[in-house]
């Protein structure tokens, strides 16, 4: 059966929202509820308050987001799996005045990647990464992160996440805020109209400082996977409040007074 | 710059030079013994005259950031040793498949594994039959002397960028240290630079994105990409074969060796010509595309081919199926990091004739 | 109150209710029908909205487009007492 929208009766309402036009026309992929959509809404947003759509290039992971490409309306590279900061790197020193961004999920950034994500902070390149932690590898059907929480059942830590076998999660965004070459780090979420406000501001200072050349931007938002969790959307947001928070805690890690 | 000049120069340092007047904009390294003084030169006289020149933390980060750089629409390099090409072979696989343009310099040394740092032909397989996953070809020259060392800078630059594909170039542990003349062409990098509208320099309103990737989920997309990258292949093939012949005009047995080898098989032959054995060589230049058309000829008119390499016998497979059996085949080589003398090739050489003296008395 | 409506791309919508979730008036909904994709898609049931655009905010698939009433340029409400008797009547007067 075919669904009729129904008009809006607009008499004296004028648009106070629309998605950005840095959106393409292609629906998203993602599974109903992932950040992954409210993240590349707001980042489309930002760049398209900001006027930069023609001289942003973005970064593009392995990972659920491998198609990030299709959705974002801006010259992007697909990178290698883990290598995002190390592409991003180099397009930024060969085109120190455009935007550039990698936008890497967990596996990508914390384990394959991990040494590009350090060496990529550490020499303080003037890009914005984006983190999405969900804990978790989507994409692949659902297996453990470094970020995975103890306890915590994945298809490879049957039975929750222990010491012994697979080590402490790994709190890369802590390791990457002390880095000198690091500007700013702020650890974000998506799960309620406050914490997208949040991000756009934090993802709208980014690209200002980016402008002033002060360093490494690193954003991690704190996500969900409703299919890997095996929960609704509403659930796993609530269980991302009640497990993921108290270890990866919403905040500015680093900024300037 | 367009001066030239003729200089004394180490094999790494005179590729180094010809990457600069090459007007390569960005190089992304990693020290490896032999070939570190690549990324020493750059670093000093290349980020002083101009080039983007950044250690990375690893083989892995450098290619990847070649790629980022390419797709950006930069002339760019790297070089490595055989094990640091072993790590760059995910992401050379990435940027063929991508169509990028770039120069991989491969000064290879004995292994497998961590190996020796003493030079080896050892990676010839892995440069030429692919040693990253799937169907893609690198274009691959083999330079022999210091001189090659720098003019295949220029020649790889322009072939990476007229075909969209990466080029390697394949040398070896002594080309890299060794000193000759050298002497840079003239060659303005403005004449030899295309427009490159498929780069992501930040999509103005006049066009739509443009996306580098080598995903293409569509088994159907997929094999459109690989018959097109096949089709380009092809081109390359009928185009760029280059190889040098010596004295192979009359010769009854032919020898077939590349770079350093090729030097040491030269030596041999001049011995073998002045004891009245009909010896000539053929040096392969292109690695891929292979001469197998000109092998194939020869093979016509010899009695008997070697093949001498500084490992266990890799492009041998290569002249077996250019010859396709018209004449035996044999092979002389040392591994592990040995030269082979001009005087071991003479009796390889002998052995190969003696051989054919027997068979052909046998035949009566 | 401010007066404000929603419109929902219904195509797109993946029946998520992180927008259901957001909405601090209560006025949306899934809708029992489902759309081409086998979603059942949010709906707008009252008629309370007030354009804060939460539900757009947490929307991943960005379906939802809002709108809110504009201020009325100049128009200032005037309350005036007329007469000064039994009966008062009070009268506003709606000045340009």
């Amino acid at each position: 059966m075919e669904a009729q929208s129904k008009q809006p009766d607009l008499n004296g309402l004028e648009c106070v929202y629309e998605a950005p036009g840095t959106l393409t026309d292609t629906p998203l992929h993602y599974c109903p509820g992932c950040g992954h959509g409210v993240v590349h809404r707001v980042l489309m947003e930002a760049i398209q308050e900001l006027n930069i759509q023609e001289s942003t290039i973005g970064v593009a992971p392995v990972g659920c987001s491998v198609f990030a490409y299709h959705y974002m309306d801006i010259d992007m590279q697909e990178a290698a799996h883990g290598r995002a900061s190390a592409v991003a790197t180099a397009i930024k020193r060969i085109l120190p005045d455009r935007y550039v961004f990698s936008y890497q999920g967990d596996g990508d950034l914390a384990a394959i990647g991990t040494a590009e994500t350090i060496h990529t902070a550490n020499r303080g390149e003037n890009i914005l990464v984006v983190f999405i932690n969900n804990a978790i590898y989507g994409m692949t059907g659902g297996q453990m992160a470094p970020t995975t929480l103890l306890g915590m059942e994945t298809t490879t830590s049957p039975g929750g996440r222990t010491i012994e076998t697979a080590g402490y999660p790994l709190k890369i965004t802590d390791l990457v805020a002390t880095l000198p070459g690091v500007y700013y780090v702020s650890r974000n979420s998506v799960h309620s109209a406050g914490a997208v406000r949040h991000l756009k501001k934090a993802i709208l200072k980014s690209f200002q400082f980016q402008k002033e050349k002060k360093g490494t931007c690193f954003i991690e938002v704190v996500s969900n996977c409703p299919s890997g969790w095996k929960m609704t959307p509403l659930e796993a947001n609530k269980w991302m409040e009640e497990h993921m928070f108290p270890l990866y805690p919403p905040g500015e890690i680093k900024a300037p007074k | 710059m367009t001066v030239s000049d003729v200089r004394l120069m180490k094999g790494n340092e005179a590729l180094a030079e010809a990457a600069i007047r090459a007007g390569c904009q960005a190089y992304f390294g990693y020290p490896i013994t032999p070939q570190s003084e690549i990324l020493e030169y750059l670093a000093d006289e290349g980020r002083t005259r101009g080039m983007i020149v950044l250690q990375a933390e690893s083989e892995v980060a450098s290619i990847n950031m070649v790629y980022g750089a390419a797709g950006a629409g930069a002339r760019v390099m790297t070089s490595s040793s055989s094990p640091g090409i072993s790590l760059m072979q995910e992401g050379i696989s990435y940027i063929a498949s991508a169509e990028l343009p770039c120069l991989i310099v491969n000064v290879n040394r004995g292994g497998p594994g961590l190996g020796t740092i003493q030079p080896s032909q050892g990676d010839y397989f892995q440069s030429v039959k692919g040693g990253g996953h799937g169907d893609y070809r690198l274009i691959v020259l083999a330079p022999s002397s210091v001189q090659e060392m720098a003019d295949f800078v220029f020649d790889a630059f322009d072939l990476a960028d007229r075909y969209r594909n990466p080029v390697l170039i394949l040398a070896d542990g002594a080309l890299g240290q060794m000193m000759e003349k050298v002497h840079f062409r003239e060659y303005d990098p403005k004449d030899h630079t295309p427009t490159k509208p498929w780069a992501t320099t930040g999509k103005p309103k006049t066009r739509e994105r443009n996306i580098i990737t080598s995903l293409h989920i569509q088994p159907e997309k997929m094999e459109q990409i690989n018959l097109h990258l096949q089709e380009k292949y092809r081109a390359v093939n009928a185009r760029e074969v280059r190889s040098e012949s010596f004295q192979t005009e009359d010769a009854e047995f032919l020898i077939v060796a590349y770079g350093l080898a090729a030097r040491i098989a030269q030596g041999a032959m001049e011995h073998l010509r002045s004891e009245g054995v009909r010896a000539g060589l053929l040096r392969p230049i292109t690695l891929y595309p292979y001469p197998t058309e000109t092998i194939a000829r020869l093979a016509e008119q010899v009695r008997g081919v070697l093949v001498v390499e500084m490992n266990a016998g890799q492009m041998v497979e290569d002249v077996r199926l250019a010859v396709e059996g018209r004449v035996p085949v044999k092979f002389y080589g040392r591994m592990g990091g040995i030269i082979p003398s001009p005087d071991e090739v003479v009796c390889a050489v002998q052995e190969m004739v003696k051989e054919d003296l027997a068979h052909h008395a046998e035949a009566y | 109150m401010v007066k404000g409506t929603v419109s929902f791309d219904i195509e797109t919508c993946k029946g998520c209710e992180l927008c259901i979730e957001a909405c601090p008036q209560e006025s949306l909904q899934l809708s029992p029908q489902i759309n081409t994709q086998g979603y059942h898609y949010a709906v707008l049931v009252q008629d309370n909205c007030t354009g804060c655009i939460n539900c757009a905010l947490v929307c991943p698939d960005a379906v939802i487009t809002v709108y809110r009433e504009t201020k009325k340029k100049g128009k200032v409400p005037v309350a005036t007492i007329s007469n000064v008797s039994e009966d008062i009547t009070v009268t506003i007067d709606e000045r340009k």
